[in-house]
């Protein structure tokens, strides 16, 4: 069965936003919009994001590290909740795994987001119904558009590609080889919940100096053997017989 | 979490409602074996009526929790559709369940309906009897309904916990028995002593359990910490940003913004407004004095609102990791 | 059906291509556009630039295309109320015209230096600056002063390029990449896409900044650095790397000027200079190969880059003459001989032995993980060269080291230590992007005298040149200054981007001298674009004892209601970048790649809002009226109909075949680069993603210094005029020209008496270290921290808190500082604070980091705003919670020996020094509104604009519909 999801590489997210409003403006007018931001234009300007990306410090000073971290739906395997919808309006997708909301069942009641430890529903204050990532499921299976353009818009959009897109039960797509070979990782695994989406942790990349390599015989310096004037001062030269 | 006025007046509401109808029904059973004094069908006629009244009040409240009033009328009817998995599905079905009962109970009441179903024509009001005994049964179904929407929440730990259950049969029943009592001062004075003395064990049986919840909840260890949330294990990990700064669903769902001290504050408040007063005033009014049972409802009533105000507040939803700059 | 089912069913839709301008990066668009609004905006996939990827800020651009802080009408400011208050009344186009004609048509026939023109990040130089030229006016500069003009020039004057749109890191190919000083969105998504490669590809990756942010929050070792000492650090890497022998000998004796031989006799007029040999120039040559080695073999003196020689770096040696010389490489290694590891460790608070490892490791790599490609190439010499060989070490670098008056010398230290790892167009080093390598320096000229201002007549010289020597100075017989803004004058020689931070203080004091008209495009100068920004309000609003305001007319042109247009006395809207043509030209800015030119395009993609005209038909327009040469035939009639007719027909010269596109040229389109106009170049443009991409040969693509084959092919293709070799400037001889002016050594133009120790200590021909002019004046004791700010990645400038998404990401922002510093001070986490310094003070909100070096605060840029610009609402958070840093950095510095009235700015390039600024922070009294100081009296939404929205919910193709907007 094929789980769609999300791979996010922290060890190359600058932290942009570009996921965040890419996002936002491909499903305000798509068929998870409008997206409603109330005072655009006044105190605290709020909305509708299917994504957000945060930051953390990490470490003291000056060991410190600075994470990006872009949190949006996690379409878990084991969704806590779809199974709480009173209405039958959250659910996941038998075909891929995908967790929507059908707007027209949605009472608002916000249970569904009561049930999700990740904090990754929005309510629409316009609307008055739950959304949330649909992994852009208008984009993805739109064969009106060119197959290499059939991804979410997050994904399309990242300029450092730290977000990967694809089936996470298939061993052999991108996603799943990332998971296994660069050490991905779930958020709160505690609960149970199996999220789809995974996380890459920071990798490092050290160089480690020999002493030796400080020293070559092919050494630039010793082309410049400055050439000492015969020396002036008496030496055991001028003594020894 | 928030804590949501029409969730708040909803579970009050209710609670009244259907620990006013046990407190009848207990009264009519009682009398079936003379145990009480029977009472003329007025009794339970008005006393269903009242019941029926603080459920209705409860649904309207209700209504205000959906995204839209209108939602009530378009779509509610969907929310009984997934009672197989959805706790919050099975109260939208134990609850008009419920009202329906007890209207049929007043009905049967006020009509005088009955009927020898069990060959004893000594025993009155049989049918009564056994529509109030499935009410009952359903009373307690919707409590647990209640409870559990918020139980089964494995997320909220304050909540995840059979306490919580208790605790709103406790003081619904509670609330339920001390309107019961002030209702007998009026109508019915010699249940006075038999209703206070019932509000009085549950409120006092109330006080344990809620107290045993806020003593567990003092001491909760929380499972999901920082570092499970993105992943980083490092004992120092500090947000310095949320991705917005205007306020989202998340920091206004899940956080009260009030001060530690203002939730301990409402805390003690209402620990004196649902326990101790009633407690006093039940003691007081057990010889008939209307004021102070009515006092004591109306004092455990709001002790009430503030008990399920605390009750949201206190709740620690894991998502705030995320939100920590609120 | 619902509304928006329908829409999505029914609409209309279609996709049209055109070039981003929510920042300066230029990616490809794919604009989607259903029933005629904006519905998504897609990187575009085929796009070199950015290939398909876009960022936060492009893909926001809808709500830019449908912000309330529009302009839609010119304006003209009501009679009787005061500039800064707002009051305007629209006009018509026709109105603005006419006043605009007279105005500047009398300030040209009688004064033309009167007229002054500077605008901001406009991507239009060329045409602003030919508009400039041909009006005969001195006054021209873009916002390069204040940006990164020190980047720019500190490269050019040592390699012949630069970084961002000139050239940039190879990390296709790069083993270690240092990253120092960088904003965050310098080279926005090209940086993103190829930082996230190397990375991927296992290299290292090292930053350095004060600051952990953005870009450094990947770095696998971050090196925290105090502000403006980066020239410390890297004259000590250089030292290092000089010591340990782990520099690229071979290339430093071929490809730059280390081994030639310089003049030490301090009695000569030649001290300092490099030694000449005696053989034939060539004609229009403009560096010579006539200068000497010193042959080790044949232990004497040979004409440099004789073949078989094999010269000396280091040593002392004198001429037949008896003159003393030594090799320039001699004089680096003698001067950084006290930039010791230790020494620098004091100075930039980072180890002694993290220092000498960012050395190890940079000469290491250099040399030991080369790069060989298999691509045949041939020097300038004539050398066939069977490969093309790399040492895997790159660097990128902006405004963190630039903006310092320190920020050249440390540019040149930089240049300089990427130039001994032989890093120079070479694989996985540093890489140029046409049109560069340019020639050091470039040989565009300005003026050179009052001489070359003269009424109806067009500039004799280009606004802005590259100064060779001091004769190449636009001054006066005194050696004053010509120029508004006292560019490429005494007081900053090397202003290669003028100093626009200076031209309103300067024209409100009347010096050097009054203007009459202060045309300002898209230049956010009376708020996060002027230092001093409290003052320079006050400035634009004063007037004299008669009453007549100090700059008597004011013109704004700009797309939003920014805190400036508030103070115009003529406002004109401009379009967005969605409703107008542009062009990245090859003649001012192009988006060039390491293998070759690009040149790109914006085609309008919806039409213009209400009456907004973009600005190049404002001065296509203007043009025409005022009869400047480019603009009408030879009968003064108009000559181009619009901005496209002009972009296709205009050529440099009558049939030079070169105009500001670089592709599509000839008659039907057949030739690049160069070629007649094509009457249909815009439509190919349009079939080709808006962007012309000319491949050159691989064996043009590196050593392009030293490239026979790419500098006659750049040559031919007029991208240079000339094929000589471009060697690096080891030893700056330019520089020493000025010293030597400085010295009264040399003939020709002197500086005025109170500059000559200033020019003669900054024009160093070998790179030092000093501390930034403002700290050497400020008391450190009481402003004992240095405050920076650094640009988000969400958002570019001032620009985007009109943008709806945007806002919600950075609606205002703290000052960030260490724990412990704001802790000494008694500052709370997001407590209420001042940040002052000597020339002012700023209440605003402190958030701790550990993330920062605890010697410095920080913020981000621009984020806050004055109540009611842009048209937000007086309660916003942006004027409420948010802070501007500017009020407390100085345009000029405090009065000292070289003068009363100096810019604030790096003494030789004229660079803003925004961040040498100190500052001391203390907490706001309980007592205090809880609001950032200063606040201003709100900005009213000026007439035209559109309605403020109290809420929205986009939906392309019922938002206009729905009346929502």
């Amino acid at each position: 069965m094929t789980q769609l999801a999300l791979v996010i590489d922290l060890n190359v997210c600058v932290g942009c936003h570009a996921c965040v409003t890419s996002c936002k403006q491909w499903n305000t007018s798509g068929s998870a919009g409008p997206l409603f931001d109330d005072n655009p234009f006044t105190r605290d300007p709020t909305g509708t994001f299917f994504n957000r990306v945060q930051t953390y410090e990490i470490g003291t000073f000056p060991n410190t590290e600075t994470l990006h971290f872009p949190k949006s739906c996690l379409h878990c395997e084991d969704a806590p909740c779809v199974p709480v919808c009173p209405t039958g309006a959250s659910y996941k997708r038998e075909n891929d795994g995908i967790v929507l909301v059908d707007y027209d069942k949605c009472i608002g009641c916000k249970y569904c987001s009561w049930s999700c430890p990740y904090g990754a529903r929005e309510f629409d204050e316009q609307q008055k119904v739950m959304k949330k990532c649909t992994l852009c499921v208008d984009r993805i299976y739109d064969e009106s558009l060119p197959e290499s353009d059939r991804k979410p818009a997050c994904v399309l959009a990242c300029p450092t590609s730290a977000r990967m897109f694809g089936d996470v039960h298939d061993d052999q797509s991108e996603v799943s080889r990332a998971i296994r070979e660069d050490g991905g990782y779930q958020l709160m695994p505690e609960w149970g919940t199996k999220p789809s989406n995974h996380y890459l942790p920071r990798r490092k990349t050290r160089l480690n100096i020999q002493e030796d390599e400080l020293v070559r015989v092919d050494n630039p310096l010793k082309k410049e053997d400055i050439r000492h004037e015969t020396s002036k001062n008496v030496s055991l030269d001028d003594w020894l017989m | 979490m928030h804590p949501a006025f029409s969730v708040i007046f909803l579970t009050t509401l209710i609670g009244v409602g259907q620990g006013f109808f046990l407190a009848l029904f207990t009264e009519q059973s009682y009398s079936a074996v003379n145990l009480l004094p029977a009472q003329e069908s007025g009794f339970y006629v008005t006393g269903s009526l009242i019941a029926l009244a603080f459920l209705v009040g409860g649904l309207f409240a209700a209504v205000f929790h959906l995204g839209k009033p209108s939602y009530f009328i378009t779509r509610a009817w969907r929310g009984m559709t997934q009672w197989r998995t959805s706790w919050l599905s099975r109260e939208l079905i134990a609850m008009p369940l419920t009202m329906g009962l007890v209207f049929l109970y007043m009905a049967f009441h006020y009509f005088g309906w009955d009927a020898d179903i069990f060959g004893s024509p000594d025993t009155t009001g049989q049918l009564t009897l056994v529509l109030g005994g499935i009410t009952t049964v359903t009373v307690f179904g919707l409590f647990i309904c209640t409870a559990m929407i918020y139980a089964s929440v494995k997320f909220l730990q304050e909540w995840a916990c059979v306490l919580t259950v208790s605790n709103y049969i406790l003081l619904g029943g509670a609330s339920g028995f001390t309107l019961a009592a002030a209702y007998a001062a009026y109508v019915a004075p010699e249940l006075v002593g038999f209703y206070a003395g019932w509000a009085m064990i549950i409120t006092a049986l109330g006080l344990v359990s809620r107290g045993a919840s806020l003593f567990r909840n003092s001491r909760i260890k929380y499972k999901s910490t920082i570092q499970t949330a993105i992943g980083i294990r490092h004992n120092k990990v500090r947000q310095e940003a949320m991705g917005m700064m205007g306020g989202s669903f998340n920091t206004r769902e899940y956080f009260h913004g009030k001060t530690a001290s203002f939730l301990k504050s409402i805390k003690w408040i209402f620990l004196v407004l649902v326990f101790a007063l009633p407690l006093l005033l039940l003691w007081g009014g057990m010889d008939g004095g209307k004021g102070m049972l009515v006092m004591a409802f109306i004092i455990q009533y709001v002790g009430l609102l503030f008990e399920r105000w605390f009750f949201f507040a206190q709740a620690n939803h894991p998502q705030n990791i995320y939100y920590q700059t609120v | 059906m619902s509304d928006t089912a329908k829409v999505l069913a029914e609409g209309r839709t279609e996709v049209k291509h055109t070039t981003c301008y929510m920042c300066a990066c230029r990616c490809g668009i794919r604009v989607h556009l259903r029933d005629g609004e904006v519905r998504y905006i897609q990187g575009n996939p085929d796009h070199p630039l950015n290939k398909g990827v876009i960022c936060a800020k492009g893909s926001s651009g809808i709500m830019k295309q449908y912000s309330p802080a529009r302009l839609t009408q010119p304006l003209k400011r009501k009679e009787g109320s005061e500039r800064g208050d707002a009051q305007y009344e629209a006009i018509s186009w026709d109105e603005a015209f006419g006043i605009l004609e007279e105005r500047l048509g009398h300030i040209r026939a009688t004064d033309p230096k009167k007229f002054a023109l500077f605008t901001g990040r406009d991507q239009m130089q060329a045409l602003t600056g030919l508009f400039a030229k041909n009006f005969g006016t001195p006054n021209y500069a873009a916002h390069g002063g204040f940006c990164s003009v020190n980047m720019a020039a500190g490269m050019i004057y040592t390699i012949g390029g630069s970084f961002w749109e000139f050239g940039g890191p190879d990390l296709e190919r790069s083993k270690l990449f240092v990253m120092i000083g960088t904003a965050e969105d310098h080279h926005s998504n090209p940086m993103k896409i190829e930082l996230a490669r190397f990375k991927r590809n296992g290299g290292r990756f090292i930053s350095i900044n004060p600051v952990r942010t953005g870009y450094s929050a990947i770095a696998d070792e971050w090196v925290p650095i105090k502000p403006g000492t980066d020239g410390a650090l890297l004259l000590a890497i250089i030292h290092e790397i000089i010591k340990t022998g782990l520099y690229d000998r071979e290339f430093l004796l071929q490809y730059s000027n280390s081994a030639e031989l310089v003049n030490m006799d301090e009695n000569s007029t030649e001290y300092g200079m490099f030694v000449r040999a005696e053989v034939p120039e060539e004609e229009g040559c403009f560096d010579p190969q006539n200068k000497l080695w010193w042959d080790r073999n044949a232990n004497k003196p040979v004409v440099c880059r004789t073949r078989g020689a094999d010269p000396r770096l280091l040593g002392e040696f004198t001429l037949a003459d008896g003159t003393p010389v030594k090799p320039a490489f001699q004089l680096l290694s003698e001067r950084v001989e006290q930039y010791t590891p230790e020494w620098a460790s004091d100075i930039t608070g980072i180890p002694t032995e993290t220092i000498k490892r960012l050395a190890h490791e940079m000469g290491i790599v250099a040399r030991d993980e080369k790069i060989e490609l298999p691509i045949a190439w041939t020097d300038v010499w004539d050398v066939e060269h069977q490969s093309v060989t790399g040492n895997p070490v790159s660097f990128h670098a902006m405004r963190g080291l630039a903006a310092h008056s320190n920020g050249f010398q440390t540019i040149r230290a930089l240049s300089i230590l990427m130039s001994i790892l032989g890093t120079i167009d070479r694989p996985g080093g540093f890489r140029h992007k046409a049109p560069f390598p340019r020639p050091i320096p470039p040989c565009p000229k300005t003026g050179k005298g009052w001489e070359d201002v003269q009424p109806n007549t067009p500039l004799n010289g280009m606004p802005l040149g590259w100064p060779a020597d001091p004769d190449d100075l636009f001054v006066d017989d005194k050696g004053e200054p010509i120029r508004i803004d006292k560019g490429f004058s005494w007081e900053h020689p090397l202003s290669v981007h003028g100093l626009m931070h200076n031209a309103i203080t300067n024209a409100w004091r009347q010096d050097p001298y009054a203007i009459d008209t202060l045309f300002i495009f898209m230049a956010n100068m009376a708020w996060n674009s002027s230092m001093n920004t409290d003052e320079v309000r006050k400035m634009l609003n004063d007037k004299d004892e008669s009453g007549e305001y100090k700059i008597p007319f004011l013109v704004v042109a700009d797309a939003f209601q920014s805190e400036m247009t508030a103070f115009a006395d003529l406002v004109l809207p401009d379009t967005t970048y969605l409703e107008r043509h542009d062009v990245m030209s090859m003649l001012d800015r192009p988006i060039s790649e390491f293998d070759g030119p690009v040149d790109s395009v914006r085609i309008p993609v919806v039409p213009p809002k209400g009456e907004c005209k973009p600005f190049q038909e404002v001065l296509i327009e203007l043009g025409s009226r005022l009869k400047l040469p480019p603009f009408v035939n030879a009968d003064g009639s108009r000559k181009y109909r619009d901005y496209p007719d002009f972009v296709t027909n205009f050529e440099t010269a009558p049939g030079s075949g070169i105009g500001f596109l670089a592709g599509w040229r000839g008659k039907s389109g057949e030739k690049g680069m160069k070629g007649e106009p094509n009457p249909k170049q815009w439509e190919m443009y349009e079939k080709n993603n808006c962007v012309y991409h000319y491949h050159l040969p691989k064996s043009y693509q590196y050593m392009r210094n030293w490239n026979q084959g790419y500098l006659q092919w750049a040559q031919e293709h007029s991208l240079t005029r000339y094929d000589e070799p471009i060697n690096i400037h080891i030893y700056s001889e330019v520089l020493q020209k000025f010293r030597l002016a400085a010295q009264g050594k040399s003939q020709g133009k002197q500086p005025p008496a109170h500059l000559r120790k200033r020019v003669e200590t900054h024009f160093d021909p070998l790179p030092f270290y000093s501390e930034p002019l403002e700290a050497q004046l400020t008391d450190k004791h009481k402003y004992p921290l240095n405050a920076i700010t650094q640009r988000p990645m969400a958002m570019y400038h001032s620009w985007d808190s009109q943008n709806a998404w945007l806002r919600q990401i950075h609606t205002y922002n703290f000052l960030y500082a260490h724990p412990s510093t704001a802790k000494a001070a008694g500052i709370e986490d997001e407590g209420w604070m001042w940040v002052e310094s000597m020339h002012g003070k700023v209440r605003c909100l402190c958030r701790y980091s550990e993330a920062v070096e605890p010697g410095t605060v920080w913020t981000w840029n621009a984020v806050g705003k004055a109540s009611g610009a842009w048209n937000l609402d007086n309660s916003a958070n942006e004027s409420k919670q948010g802070f501007l840093l500017n009020h407390v950095i100085s345009e000029e510095l405090p009065p000292n020996e070289a003068g009363e009235h100096l810019s604030n700015s790096d003494p030789v390039t004229g660079q803003a020094g925004w961040y040498d600024v100190r500052v001391r922070i203390y907490p706001a009294g309980a007592d205090e509104p809880k609001e950032t100081f200063p606040q201003y009296k709100a900005m009213p939404s000026l007439p035209g604009t559109p309605k403020r929205r109290p809420w929205q919910s986009y939906f392309a193709g019922l938002f206009t519909r729905k009346g929502e907007f």
